[in-house]
C-alpha cells in the first residue's frame, strides 16, 4: 500500500534525512515533519484514549492531532515544524524522566 | 508615553492593518504563528520551492503578490514576530510563546486578525488517517506540494469543496467524487446575494463544470453516513443522495468541511461582548461596522469575527486601523472609512448569499449515532454529550464539558465545538443559541513544560 501522501511537484529539493522509531527515512528540505512521515507511511502517532493510528487533522496548528515527539522528549507539532537532518523523532511519548 | 500597538495574525486583515498604521507614522508590532506571513488562503510556499503564484492561488495570484510583497515593503516599519503563538493574557500584556520562551508583550491597543478553521461536522470514521479538513487539503497541496491521497472524495458543504477539487484536478489528480449537503435549489437561494460579485460565482461556476467534465461525479444534497477504512487509511464513504439511496464511494482519503469557524478565543480572553449569529450560525464578538469591541482599544478584523473571506478580510484590516486611530484622535480622511464601508457592505451581501447557498447542515449533528466520536482530542462520543444532556441534565455546553469533556481536550474545542454544542441542544430540545459556546481558557494552545520566560 502506498504512503498516505503523494508528492505532486516540488520534488527536486535537497534531501534530508531523519530517524523515525530508529529507522532512517528521507524527506525533503522545506518538508514538515507531518509531509515527511506521511509520505513514507500511514501515520503520525497514536491516539491517547484508544491506542488508534492518527495522522493530524487541520494541518495548521489548531486541532493539535499531529504532535510527535523527540528521542529526548521535546514535544513537537508535525504540521508546522520542518525536518533537519539527523532529527530523530519518536512516534510514542517519551517517559519523563527525574533529572 | 509611546504608544505600543499590537497586530495579531500576519493574514490578509492583519497585514492591512499593520500597513494602514505605518502609513500614519506608527510602528505595531506583528505577531504571526506561522514561520511566514500570508496566513492561510495566502499562506506561503517554503523559501525552496519554486512554483509561481499562479500555480498556487489560481485567479487571487495577483492579490496574493500584492499582499506578500506590501508585507515585505513594511517590514523595515514593523516589529515582526513570525513562528510566535499568543497563548494567553495577564495584567502587563499579552503572553505568546515562541518555541519554549515565553515573552510578555505590553500594548495600549491591540487589532486581532486570527482568521478562522474550517467548520467540521463530526463523522463515523472521520478519526482514520487519511480523513483531513478541507483547509488542510489545500494546505498540503499549496504549502508542501503534496496530496492528501491519490484518489479523494471532498464532502461538506461551501465554495471550497469546488476550488480544492479542481486544484487537486489540476495537480494531477482526480477527486473520486466531490459530495454536497447542500441541494441545487438551496443554493438557488443564496444566488441573489452571491451575484453581488458575478466574477466570483462565475469561476465557480467554471470549476464545477471543469469538473464535471472531467467526469468527476458531483453530488448535491446528499447525507453523509461514515467514512470507511482500516488503522493504515480510507478505503471508501458511504452516503446517502438526494433521493435516499444508499451509496458508496471507493476512496484513499477525505477531505471534509461546512465553511468557516472564527478563531474568536483571544477576544474571549479581553473580554469583547459575545453574541449569537443567526448568519453564520455561530457565536461571535460583537463589533460595530469598523470593528471596535466592546472593549477599548481592541478591534478585530478579517474572518476572526465576520467569515467574509479574504477580500473582506483585506478592507477590514485596513479599516479597523483606521477606527483606532481616530480613536487616538489622529486623522483619517473620512473618505477612506466611506470607502471602505461602502466595498465591506457589497462583500457582506456577497457573504450572507453564500451562507444561504451551503448552510451549517445542524440536523446531521442530531442524527450522529451514539458511538460517534465528536471529541477528536479525547474520543467523547454524541452519546456521552446526550449523557450530559439527559442523565447529567446539563443545560448548556460548559456544564456538559465539565461533566463528559467534549472540548476539554488539547484543541480546547475547536475541531468540535460547534458540533457538540448542536448535539447537546438537540438532547435538549432546544434551539443551538441557548447552550451557549465554550469559554476560552489560557493557555489558548498547548504549552512545553519547560519554557522560559524571556527577560
Amino acid at each position: 500500500m502506498p504512503a498516505l501522501f503523494r508528492r505532486v511537484d516540488e520534488t527536486g529539493r535537497r534531501p534530508v534525512r531523519l530517524i523515525v522509531d530508529g529507522h532512517e527515512i528521507d524527506a525533503l528540505e522545506g518538508d514538515t515533519l507531518l509531509t515527511a512521515l506521511l509520505t513514507n507511511g500511514h501515520r503520525l502517532r497514536r491516539n491517547e484514549f484508544d491506542g488508534k493510528p492518527r495522522a493530524g487533522f487541520c494541518l495548521m496548528g489548531a486541532c493539535q492531532d499531529c504532535w510527535l515527539w523527540t528521542e529526548t522528549g521535546e514535544e513537537l507539532r508535525a504540521c508546522s515544524t520542518e525536518v533537519r537532518d539527523d532529527m530523530r523523532i519518536v512516534t510514542q511519548e517519551v517517559p519523563w524522566l527525574n533529572p | 508615553m509611546a504608544e505600543s500597538l499590537i497586530v495579531v495574525g500576519a493574514g490578509p486583515a492583519g497585514t492591512r492593518a499593520a500597513e494602514r498604521l505605518v502609513q500614519a507614522g506608527l510602528r505595531p508590532v506583528v505577531i504571526d504563528e506561522n514561520e511566514r506571513q500570508g496566513g492561510q488562503i495566502y499562506r506561503r510556499q517554503p523559501e525552496n520551492f519554486n512554483r509561481p503564484p499562479e500555480k498556487l492561488y489560481g485567479t487571487e495570484a495577483a492579490r496574493a503578490r500584492a499582499l506578500h510583497a506590501d508585507f515585505e515593503a513594511l517590514r523595515p516599519h514593523i516589529d515582526y514576530r513570525p513562528g510566535t503563538t499568543v497563548w494567553g493574557v495577564a495584567e502587563e500584556g499579552l503572553l505568546a510563546v515562541r518555541g519554549s520562551t515565553v515573552t510578555t508583550l505590553p500594548f495600549s491597543a491591540i487589532i486581532i486578525a486570527s482568521g478562522a478553521t474550517d467548520r467540521i461536522m463530526p463523522l463515523p470514521g472521520w478519526t482514520i488517517p487519511g480523513v483531513y479538513s478541507l483547509g488542510a487539503s489545500q494546505i498540503a497541496l499549496k504549502a508542501q506540494a503534496c496530496t492528501i491521497g491519490g484518489a479523494p472524495v471532498f464532502m461538506g458543504t461551501g465554495p471550497l469543496l469546488y476550488l480544492v477539487a479542481w486544484q487537486y484536478m489540476r495537480a494531477g489528480v482526480k477527486p473520486a467524487a466531490v459530495l454536497d449537503t447542500s441541494s441545487l435549489a438551496t443554493r438557488l437561494r443564496g444566488l441573489r446575494g452571491m451575484m453581488s460579485r458575478a466574477r466570483v460565482v462565475a469561476n465557480g461556476v467554471h470549476y464545477m463544470a471543469d469538473l464535471a467534465r472531467a467526469g468527476v461525479p458531483l453530488h448535491a444534497g446528499i447525507t453523509p453516513l461514515r467514512v470507511e477504512g482500516r488503522e493504515d487509511g480510507v478505503t471508501g464513504v458511504a452516503w446517502q443522495d438526494a433521493r435516499g439511496r444508499l451509496r458508496r464511494t471507493a476512496c484513499d482519503a477525505v477531505g471534509t468541511g461546512y465553511g468557516l469557524r472564527a478563531e474568536t478565543q483571544l477576544a474571549d480572553l479581553l473580554k469583547c461582548m459575545f453574541a449569537f449569529d443567526p448568519r453564520f450560525t455561530q457565536w461571535r464578538p460583537q463589533v460595530d461596522p469598523d470593528g471596535r469591541t466592546s472593549q477599548p482599544d481592541v478591534y478585530l478584523a478579517g474572518d476572526g469575527v465576520l467569515l467574509r473571506g479574504a477580500d473582506a478580510a483585506e478592507a477590514a484590516g485596513r479599516l479597523a486601523a483606521c477606527a483606532l486611530l481616530q480613536d487616538r484622535r489622529i486623522a483619517v480622511a473620512p473618505d477612506e472609512i466611506v470607502g471602505l464601508r461602502k466595498s465591506l457592505s457589497t462583500l457582506d451581501r456577497f457573504a450572507g448569499g453564500l451562507a444561504k447557498a451551503f448552510p451549517w447542515p445542524a440536523h446531521l449533528a442530531a442524527a450522529l449515532p451514539d458511538d460517534t466520536v465528536v471529541c477528536r482530542c479525547e474520543n467523547v462520543t454524541a452519546g456521552d454529550i446526550r449523557h450530559a444532556a439527559t442523565a447529567l441534565d446539563s443545560p448548556e455546553i460548559n456544564r456538559a464539558k465539565a461533566l463528559m469533556r467534549p472540548g476539554m481536550g488539547r484543541c480546547q474545542g475547536r475541531m468540535c465545538g460547534l458540533a457538540a454544542a448542536e448535539v447537546l441542544a438537540a438532547a435538549r430540545g432546544v434551539p443551538v443559541d441557548k447552550v451557549g459556546r465554550i469559554r476560552s481558557a489560557a493557555p489558548l494552545k498547548p504549552l512545553p513544560l519547560d519554557c522560559r520566560i524571556a527577560p
